[in-house]
């Protein structure tokens, strides 16, 4: 924000997503996040277990419409997020400056971002077509397997990156169906609750998205144990914290999908294996007679 | 109340009473010039030897604009463009050409409404029809195909997808914008450049999209629409300068084709006739079959090549089949393609009404009965009544040939091996259709009948994943689905 | 099928000969009546015919005598400034309610439809259902509304379903019966076009979709599958059979799509009050309006129509 003068600028409050609305965590707390001369950039919402027990509630509500959305809705959406984002494209650069990345940086990684959500937009009504087989089974029974969602998707977006680790990580779930709750980065947290603003003016059905702003210390196990995830997906330089997540993970046989040493920024990190991995296959047999 | 027995002997008057008001749509959002020219090197030019022909309203006989004719210097600069581009084009990053090939989808549906208005003034089809369905589905091809662009490496394992160079193309008359979209967005997603003839009786909305490929900003050259009859077709097809050839149209032509590019190594996909056999089980949802059969041979005036029009009903329900078809029959509205309740519109060309008109002579000198729906048709303009056709086997010409109307050749059959030989007792193999409730042999028939696509408990059902294309004389080759990009590609071993 | 005429036995039908239903292909047929666009001076006509198709309904546990006369003058008088409005064609009512109802109906020719078998849930004993349905009669209803015994149907007691049909429409006398399916609790398309063959055969005036009293009420794919069976009923027999969707129905855009549905089903003679009704309330103001709208140009406000 940028006064002038002769006007005073309004400072953005920067809030929560969840379940398509935009609240203050419901614990009250916050975190000051500075710019690198001590200066407080904005508040930022200190996420409870309670926000955290919340989203997921979302997330398994709005799961049954969203996955039974046509592919073709879906792959629409997420191209018109990539409307969305491309039309703000100089919002998010200088809440990216503002975090201490370099302008032309910024802008590279804001483009990725757009190009990558269309990306997964294509896919919405292809990777079935890659994944999906008819099984030539001996006795006479037609036989297929189809991927389906998972469920509720939990994703801790790697720390290191302010929007394009959440987009690369939250996409290739919710294309194939399911929905999630993604906790933000901590030291960059500010461009995932702009993109909450861009999914909610894109047709993303509440809930399907649910964004926390956080302590990755504190909610790091609540995200891996809570008995209605289905998987969870993390971004864990530290060893510990990825084999803690893992233990906790087990109690329900969640899904754990571990991002290691993955480099955003590169066209090889965007691939139809990270929508699979979500997936759940589904054989059905059907007799061939009379 | 009265008496509640009708002393009618247990009609259904479809034809008294409230009637629907005209509800046409409006036309005064739409422009169509008085002359097109040729979409060549993203611009529009002037025929080389100056000569136009008329597009024709055929609900009204109206000339609706003029539209240039290609002779072969055209056709060897539309050749020359697409080669120019080509070599750009291919080498672009895939997801860029993919982002190019999405404003195209996009576009389309944001001046959808006007698309759909000009198609239904060009070729006669309803405008339910073209709102509802040519113009969101052919849309919904360049949407998907753009997202193939940069993920060919996923769609054939052990390959490398390499894109093949120009393509001609050549489409028909019945559905313009749509078959428009299953050529243009495969091939452009796979990194061809393509030169395209729309048919001559329905050539404007692939002018006005030539206006989208301009405004979309795709590279000059990617995109050349040339215009013209079966002679400039014919120029474009042995053109020496094309990689691929890609026709929709009858097999009559699509064998002349065949013959005449022997020997040269271009690369082809051929969609042609059908004479779709649709066969009706006792167990069937019988009111929803009634519909499917609705659905399959009349809607779009019958104009369609994987029309159910060979109907086999199973002897125990024939007769209430055919009754049922016949009241439906009776709801059916023929008339101003504008208007928004209009079921049935004109017929394509007086040429193609001719034709009709041919074969039901022929059918009925054949000893068949006739049946035909008693809706008022309009003074001026092609029209064909929906027509059913019973005493018939396979015997006969109007049940052997393709008729490309709005009618329908009704025959009883008994057990499911017997409705799966006649089913097959053809040259053709586009398509074919099967009612019943009972899952195992829905799949027993979709195993035994032979033909690219078959609907089990619904009909005339397209989409741009689900891959389209025949068996024997009705083609060669797929279209739509991941399944119809090999067709504007060439796979290399890795 | 057999088509000469095999009038209706009162015989319980084979339900096995029952046509399947397939839902998708059901939502595909609705979905183009949806499509038919109704205009000028046809959209008026069928304005004033779902006015006149109306049972102005009020089934509330806090009626009132109070309540049901104004209902009535409603009906009486459903918006006087139009002229050459017709009346709806009855008021829906509580056995309780009958006798007020007709006192202030006088001969306006508006007929009293009570509801009665233990309505909405049909779970009493026969005995109280037909002393219900009797005293409704003796106060003056000229149409009794009924509800099917679902839960016997879904156990497959089609024989006793049938019985209580039967034996309700003897205790109507003159008074015409309607059998609600309650449609929302049979759960199939195939269980809904079973139910209306087997009421048709029992006896059953009318066929109706709902006691409106839960979701769902009335549908247009439920409707069709019944009016399809209405259809198959008459060409069998020769009998007549009319149809009433209720509840849900509470704009005049979808009525329309009703009527056209209604149209290019079973035709002409089924399009007036005496074969086919709507089981609504706030649809006539918004049929009223519709007709304001296409008389002056203008969109209106619900402030300048009564509510009764």
């Amino acid at each position: 924000m940028v006064s002038t003068a002769s006007r005073v600028a309004v400072a953005k409050t920067y809030k929560i997503y969840i379940d398509g609305k935009f609240p203050r965590t419901e614990s009250g707390r916050y975190f000051p996040l500075e710019d690198k001369d001590g200066n407080v950039i904005a508040n930022v919402c200190r996420s409870s277990r309670k926000d955290f027990r919340n989203a997921v509630v979302a997330a398994r509500n709005a799961f049954a419409k969203w996955s039974a959305a046509s592919a073709y809705l879906r792959g629409q959406i997420l191209y018109r997020i990539a409307e969305m984002l491309e039309g703000r494209r100089e919002q998010f650069v200088a809440e990216l400056v503002t975090q201490g990345i370099s302008k032309r940086r910024a802008g590279a990684e804001v483009d990725a971002c757009t190009d990558r959500l269309i990306y997964y937009a294509g896919w919405a009504d292809k990777y079935q077509q890659i994944f999906s087989a008819v099984n030539p089974v001996s006795s006479s029974h037609f036989n297929f397997s189809v991927l389906e969602p998972t469920g509720v998707v939990a994703i801790i977006a790697p720390d290191d990156s302010g929007l394009l680790g959440l987009v690369s990580n939250v996409m290739p779930a919710i294309v194939g169906g399911n929905t999630c709750v993604v906790l933000a980065s901590e030291s960059l947290p500010l461009c995932a609750v702009s993109f909450a603003e861009v999914l909610h003016a894109s047709d993303v059905p509440g809930g399907v998205v649910n964004i926390l702003t956080g302590h990755r210390q504190e909610l790091t196990t609540q995200f891996a144990s809570h008995m209605d995830v289905n998987a969870i997906v993390y971004t864990a330089a530290d060893r510990d914290v990825g084999r803690s997540i893992q233990v906790e993970a087990a109690q329900n046989i969640k899904r754990v999908i571990a991002r290691t040493n993955v480099e955003w920024e590169s066209d090889a990190s965007q691939n139809p294996y990270l929508i699979q991995e979500t997936q759940e296959t589904k054989t059905t047999w059907h007799p061939i007679g009379g | 109340m009265d008496s509640q027995t009708n002393k009618l002997a247990f009609e259904l008057a479809f034809d008294e009473g409230w009637r629907y008001a005209p509800a046409p749509e409006s036309t005064d959002h739409i422009r169509i010039d008085e002359q097109y020219e040729l979409f060549i090197g993203g611009e529009f030019v002037v025929p080389r030897e100056g000569r136009y022909f008329p597009s024709i309203n055929p609900a009204t006989e109206e000339p609706l604009s003029r539209i240039a004719l290609a002779t072969a210097p055209d056709i060897d600069a539309a050749v020359a463009a697409a080669r120019k581009a080509y070599a750009k084009w291919s080498k672009m990053k895939a997801s860029e050409r993919g982002k190019l090939v999405y404003r195209l989808a996009r576009m389309l549906q944001e001046r959808s409404r006007e698309f759909a208005t000009i198609e239904s003034l060009d070729g006669g089809k309803p405008i339910r029809e073209s709102r509802d369905i040519d113009i969101p589905l052919a849309a919904a091809h360049f949407f998907y195909y753009a997202g193939w662009a940069d993920k060919l490496e996923y769609a054939f394992p052990g390959r490398t997808p390499k894109s093949l160079g120009v393509a001609a193309q050549v489409i028909p008359w019945n559905f313009p914008l749509l078959m428009l979209a299953w050529k243009i967005a495969p091939a452009l997603a796979c990194g061809n450049t393509v030169v395209l003839k729309p048919a001559e009786t329905t050539p404007l909305t692939a002018l006005k999209f030539a206006e989208l490929v301009q405004d979309a900003g795709l590279p000059p050259g990617v995109v050349n629409i040339v215009t013209g009859a079966g002679e400039t077709g014919a120029l474009l097809v042995n053109h020496p300068g094309v990689d691929k050839i890609a026709f929709t149209g009858s097999t009559e032509v699509g064998r002349i084709i065949q013959k005449s590019i022997a020997g040269t190594g271009k690369r082809y996909t051929l969609e042609l006739g059908g004479k779709a056999a649709n066969i009706i089980f006792a167990d069937a949802a019988i009111d929803q079959a009634v519909e499917g059969i609705v659905n399959g041979i009349f809607f779009n005036q019958g104009h369609v090549c994987c029309a159910g029009s060979r109907l086999f009903v199973q002897e125990s329900v024939a007769d209430e089949v055919v009754q049922k078809l016949r009241d439906r029959m009776e709801t059916l509205i023929i008339g101003d393609p504008l208007d928004k309740n209009t079921d049935i519109g004109a017929i394509n060309s007086a040429e193609q009404l001719e034709r009709i008109k041919s074969y039901l002579k022929i059918g009925e000198d054949e000893g068949a009965e006739m049946h035909q729906s008693s809706c008022p048709v309009p003074d001026r303009g092609y029209w064909c009544r929906p027509t059913i056709f019973t005493g018939v086997s396979q015997s006969n010409r109007i049940v052997q040939e393709e008729i490309f109307g709005p009618v329908l050749a009704v025959q009883t059959f008994r057990t499911l091996e017997e409705g799966l030989t006649k089913a097959n007792n053809t040259p053709y193999g586009l398509s074919g259709g099967v009612w019943t409730d009972k899952g195992a042999k829905i799949f027993k028939m979709t195993q035994g009948v032979r033909a690219g696509v078959i609907w089990a408990n619904t009909f005339n059902k397209f989409d741009p994943t689900s891959p389209f294309g025949g068996y024997k004389e009705s083609g060669v080759g797929r279209e739509g689905g991941l399944h119809g990009l090999g067709a504007y590609l060439s796979l290399e071993s890795r | 099928m057999n088509l000469s005429a095999v009038p209706r036995t009162n015989r319980i039908p084979d339900l096995d000969r029952v046509a399947h239903v397939d839902e998708v292909g059901v939502n595909e047929r609705v979905a183009r009546f949806q499509s038919r666009s109704i205009k000028n001076e046809s959209k008026v006509q069928a304005l004033k015919m779902v006015l006149s198709m109306i049972d102005l309904t009020t089934l509330e546990g806090q009626d009132t005598a109070g309540k049901v006369r104004q209902l009535c003058q409603k009906a009486m008088h459903l918006h006087d400034k139009l002229p050459d409005l017709p009346h709806v064609a009855a008021v829906c009512v509580y056995p309780t309610m009958v006798a007020v109802a007709k006192k202030a109906l006088g001969n306006s020719g508006i007929k009293v439809a009570s509801v009665a078998t233990a309505f909405p849930s049909g779970m009493a004993p026969r005995q109280i259902k037909l002393e219900e349905t009797r005293i409704a009669v003796e106060d003056g209803a000229d149409e009794i509304d009924m509800v099917i015994s679902r839960g016997a149907f879904l156990q497959g007691q089609f024989g006793f379903v049938f019985d209580e049909i039967a034996a309700i429409k003897e205790a109507c006398g003159a008074a015409h019966l309607k059998v609600i399916l309650e449609t929302g609790e049979l759960g199939t398309l195939d269980r809904v076009r079973r139910a209306s063959w087997l009421s048709m055969h029992a006896g059953a005036d009318f066929i109706k979709t709902s006691t409106g009293k839960i979701q769902p009420a009335a549908t247009m794919p439920v409707t069709l599958v019944m009016l399809q069976a209405i259809r198959d009923f008459y060409r069998e027999t020769g009998t007549m059979v009319g149809m009433k969707p209720a509840g849900g129905i509470s704009n005049a855009k979808l009525a329309v799509h009703y009527l056209v549905m209604l149209r290019e089903t079973l035709g002409n003679a089924w399009m007036t009050p005496d074969w086919f009704r709507f089981g609504a309330s706030s649809l006539a103001n918004d049929c009223l309006m519709q007709i304001e709208k296409q008389a002056t140009g203008r969109y209106q406000s619900a402030d300048y129509f009564s509510k009764d």
